[in-house]
């Protein structure tokens, strides 16, 4: 520690080289940072506490066929259910059929099953007592300009309405406002009522897509689904049930393998920087031959020196990463706010930080090791005699 | 003063990198060719060219005293173009896949508004009505060469999944007996097709490669029913992805009755859509939308390969910006170390601008030398290279080969040559105006 301003006078030396270098590295950890969110975005995605608790059933033939409600009865029935609800998908766009928009029709009870999902007792009254009345996530409702009590058109890109038109009217009744990170989507989404849905549409006659099941004890989750599916086994509309990080899990793992291309990004690019910053600590360990040199001779070990030299590069690579990371946490709210709240990336987690800070002291001592190495075996006569 | 000046002449500079860079970036190639072309000219041809060839000369062929710091700038840049190059080629790929399964003389009807297939549902009347629409092509024995077809998502278990449970979602289309003619890409690789009426599949070779169990003659569970697999067939799109059977089995066992998704269409003139279109939404029985297919595919990969081109060059910027430093870094210690050499030139006559001249083309050279060899790994190592998604507007999984053309390629050496550019101009700059005095006097 005593020898810090020794280091730092070496390493700002060459102002130019260490602060071009210093965006480098700034700029290789900003990239880390942020495709890190990413992967972390994806990972996060339905583990949480209250996740562990639900169970998703559908049906075993595909996600898009849907089962009979009366099965809900008989799920509650199960024993260690606590509650039974069940939602579908309605398939909403608004005034475009490319805008779409994630709604479902849910039952009555459905935001019981979400605790970490937040909705004022106000506006869950008027939603139980409007027929017509949706319940809106609150980033959806900045980004379309919504507020409660405006009367909207969704239109159903799968269910029209029994006249054959595809333009559904909805009442904005209150917002839904995510708690967790982990439940961030449900800023997003519309949510309406089943009955309605169902009564409106020729198309659906009493089918429900999923149904979301709380159970009383986490360790029973397992015992529970194999209880659920054996309910409808060999009928014709059997189910698959899921605990909803199970099936979140499965679902992110057929979007794309975001582990496989972050870490082939990440790792061209920590090759390159290896290479840039050893060759910029090369060069300043070359350059300071004759003051190394002198070091030595006013008693510095060689092992003290090696430590120098370690300590300079990996004193570089962090003040890089650090800046970099710290620019990613300024940036990442910035770029999910622009892309008008399509991405949710939950900024540089406490983990991304470690992570970092790993790379950072290694990326640092291997850059280090072959000039501290050299400066270690340094001949104090050769290089005062400049040979 | 001076400093004023200064840096006044640094913002300019500035201020004309970028512009540089604006109308390099939309440059077409032949311009590039001729700008080339003009340059090489001028180096040949007059006074000053001459004098920046030989200082470049000098200075390339003392690089090999400079091996390792020159690295830094190909292994730097060749690093940027690989990125950028694999994550442009990703987007490509999926999008081309989803653009070649479609084709201007087919077209396919759905319900109004529906936005893809798995959303559409047409009624008994309509797809008895549709294939009788005039302008649609019509086969040897006088039937009009149109398939009504159903698309529903099947789960069956992934290929190396840990557990039975390991399921992925794959499209099954029951299809008509004309799909054949319809698509006549379509080949089958393997076994023979299915019979009508029978629980019987042809698997593509996409889904083959992603899902267990897809052989020939071996059977699967798709619902409460066993099906046999009987072949298998390529067609080099994304209908290779799917698995097919006869459209009434499919529809049966997930209980769709006797509706369908969407009815695929021969046209009889390939120009006729627009007539072919304007007597569907004249016909009062009718409640459809018509698309090319071509129309229809190119549309459904629009979002996610816009994504992917947003995430590709997002990526590649950030990159850019950390191999620019890395080139100007060298190319200052570059030209540091070449100061006095440089000074001397000067001092005996040679003009500041074959000094500029001379250090940028070192540097565009070494740029170009790291985007020919990042653009060649990620040739080498993606081009073909198959990855999956759960694709827009189907309910499967969507094998897509990356696919690295001849364009992708040319746009990662234009990148690389752009920060060779600027990697170069500030150095060169730098060297051209230090005062020879002040520089003969170094080190």
């Amino acid at each position: 520690m005593k020898y810090l301003h020794l280091i730092w006078a070496a390493l700002f030396r060459r102002k130019t080289r260490t602060i071009l270098t210093l965006v480098s590295i700034v700029t290789a950890f900003l990239l880390f940072g942020m495709l890190d969110a990413v992967r972390n975005s994806f990972d996060q995605a339905g583990q949480s506490a209250n996740g562990a608790q639900r169970l998703q059933t559908g049906s075993r033939l595909s996600f898009i066929q849907t089962l009979p409600s009366g099965l809900s009865s008989q799920i509650a029935q199960v024993p260690g259910v606590k509650s039974v609800a069940y939602a579908n998908w309605f398939g909403g766009a608004y005034q475009d059929p490319h805008n779409q928009v994630f709604s479902f029709a849910v039952s009555d009870n459905y935001l019981d099953q979400y605790p970490e999902v937040e909705a004022s007792p106000a506006a869950r009254k008027a939603f139980e007592n409007t027929r017509t009345g949706i319940l809106v996530g609150e980033k959806l409702a900045q980004r379309f300009g919504w507020k409660v009590g405006d009367k909207i058109p969704l239109q159903s890109t799968i269910f029209p309405l029994h006249d054959g038109s595809k333009n559904w009217s909805f009442d904005i009744v209150g917002t839904l406002k995510a708690k967790e990170a982990s439940a961030a989507w449900y800023d997003q989404i519309v949510l309406m009522h089943w009955k309605y849905f169902d009564e409106g549409t020729a198309y659906n006659s009493g089918m429900v897509g999923w149904y979301v099941t709380r159970v009383n004890d986490v360790n029973q989750a397992d015992r529970v689904a194999k209880a659920i599916d054996a309910i409808s086994a060999n009928s014709d509309h059997e189910t698959r049930t899921q605990t909803e990080q199970a099936a979140t899990a499965a679902w992110m793992k057929q979007l794309a393998d975001i582990g496989l291309i972050v870490g082939s990004i990440m790792g061209a690019v920590f090759f390159t920087l290896l290479l840039l910053s050893g060759n910029t600590m090369m060069q300043a360990v070359r350059e300071r031959t004759s003051e190394l040199a002198v070091l030595k001779t006013i008693g510095f070990t060689s092992s003290s020196v090696l430590l120098m030299v370690l300590a300079e590069s990996v004193l570089l690579v962090l003040l890089g990463g650090v800046i970099g990371l710290g620019l990613a946490s300024l940036l990442i709210p910035a770029v999910a706010k622009g892309s008008g709240g399509m991405l949710n990336l939950p900024g540089v987690t406490a983990g991304s930080w470690m992570l970092g800070l790993g790379i950072m002291v290694l990326i640092g001592l291997l850059v280090g090791a072959l000039p501290a190495i050299r400066a270690m075996r340094l001949n104090i006569v050769d290089a005062l005699a400049g040979r | 003063m001076s400093k004023s000046k200064n840096f006044l002449f640094g913002f300019g500079l500035f201020l004309l990198v970028i512009a540089c860079l604006a109308v390099w970036i939309n440059l077409p190639p032949w311009m590039v060719a001729a700008v080339a072309v003009l340059f090489a000219l001028w180096m040949a041809f007059t006074r000053r060219g001459r004098q920046a060839a030989s200082v470049t000369g000098v200075g390339i062929s003392t690089l090999k005293a400079r091996l390792g710091s020159s690295a830094v700038v190909v292994i730097g840049i060749a690093g940027v173009v690989g990125v950028l190059v694999a994550l442009l080629a990703m987007g490509e790929g999926y999008a081309e896949t989803l653009r070649k399964t479609g084709s201007a003389d087919t077209a396919i009807v759905m319900r109004g508004a529906s936005a893809s297939e798995v959303m559409s549902v047409l009624d008994r009347d309509s797809v008895v009505v549709i294939p009788q629409t005039a302008g649609i092509a019509r086969n040897a024995k006088g039937e009009p060469i149109a398939s009504p077809e159903i698309v529903v998502a099947a789960n069956l278990p992934v290929k190396g999944g840990k557990s039975a449970d390991d399921e992925g979602s794959v499209q099954l289309r029951g299809v008509g007996e004309h799909a054949w003619e319809l698509r006549p890409n379509l080949k089958i690789i393997a076994g023979r097709k299915f019979n009508p009426g029978m629980r019987e599949l042809v698997v593509g070779k996409g889904a083959q490669r992603q899902f267990a169990g897809l052989e020939p003659g071996r059977e699967i569970r798709l619902g409460s029913q066993q099906w046999t697999v009987v072949g298998v067939f390529a067609s080099e799109d994304a209908l290779e992805s799917e698995v097919w059977g006869d459209a009434p089995v499919v529809a049966d066992t997930y209980r769709r009755g006797s509706s369908r998704a969407s009815v695929t269409v021969k046209l009889a003139d390939p120009n006729g859509f627009k007539a072919f279109q304007s007597t569907l939404s004249a016909d009062p029985r009718l409640k459809v939308d018509a698309n090319t297919t071509l129309d229809y595919f190119s549309k459904q990969s629009e979002g996610t390969s816009k994504v992917i081109r947003i995430i590709g060059i997002t990526v590649g910027l950030i990159m850019a910006i950390g191999a620019l430093f890395g080139a100007l870094n060298t190319m200052f210690a570059a030209v540091a170390s070449r100061a006095r050499e440089i000074a001397t030139l000067r001092a005996i006559g040679f003009r500041g601008l074959p000094v500029v001249v001379a250090i940028m083309l070192e540097t565009m050279l070494l740029a170009l030398l790291g985007g020919v060899i990042g653009g060649a790994l990620a040739w080498l190592i993606f081009n073909g290279y198959t990855a999956s998604t759960l694709a827009q507007g189907s309910v499967g999984q969507l094998t897509f080969a990356f696919h690295v053309s001849p364009a992708l390629l040319w746009t990662g050496v234009k990148w690389a040559l752009a920060i060779g550019f600027v990697g170069g101009l500030f150095p060169a700059v730098r060297a051209a105006r230090l005062p020879v005095t002040t520089a003969l006097r170094e080190l």
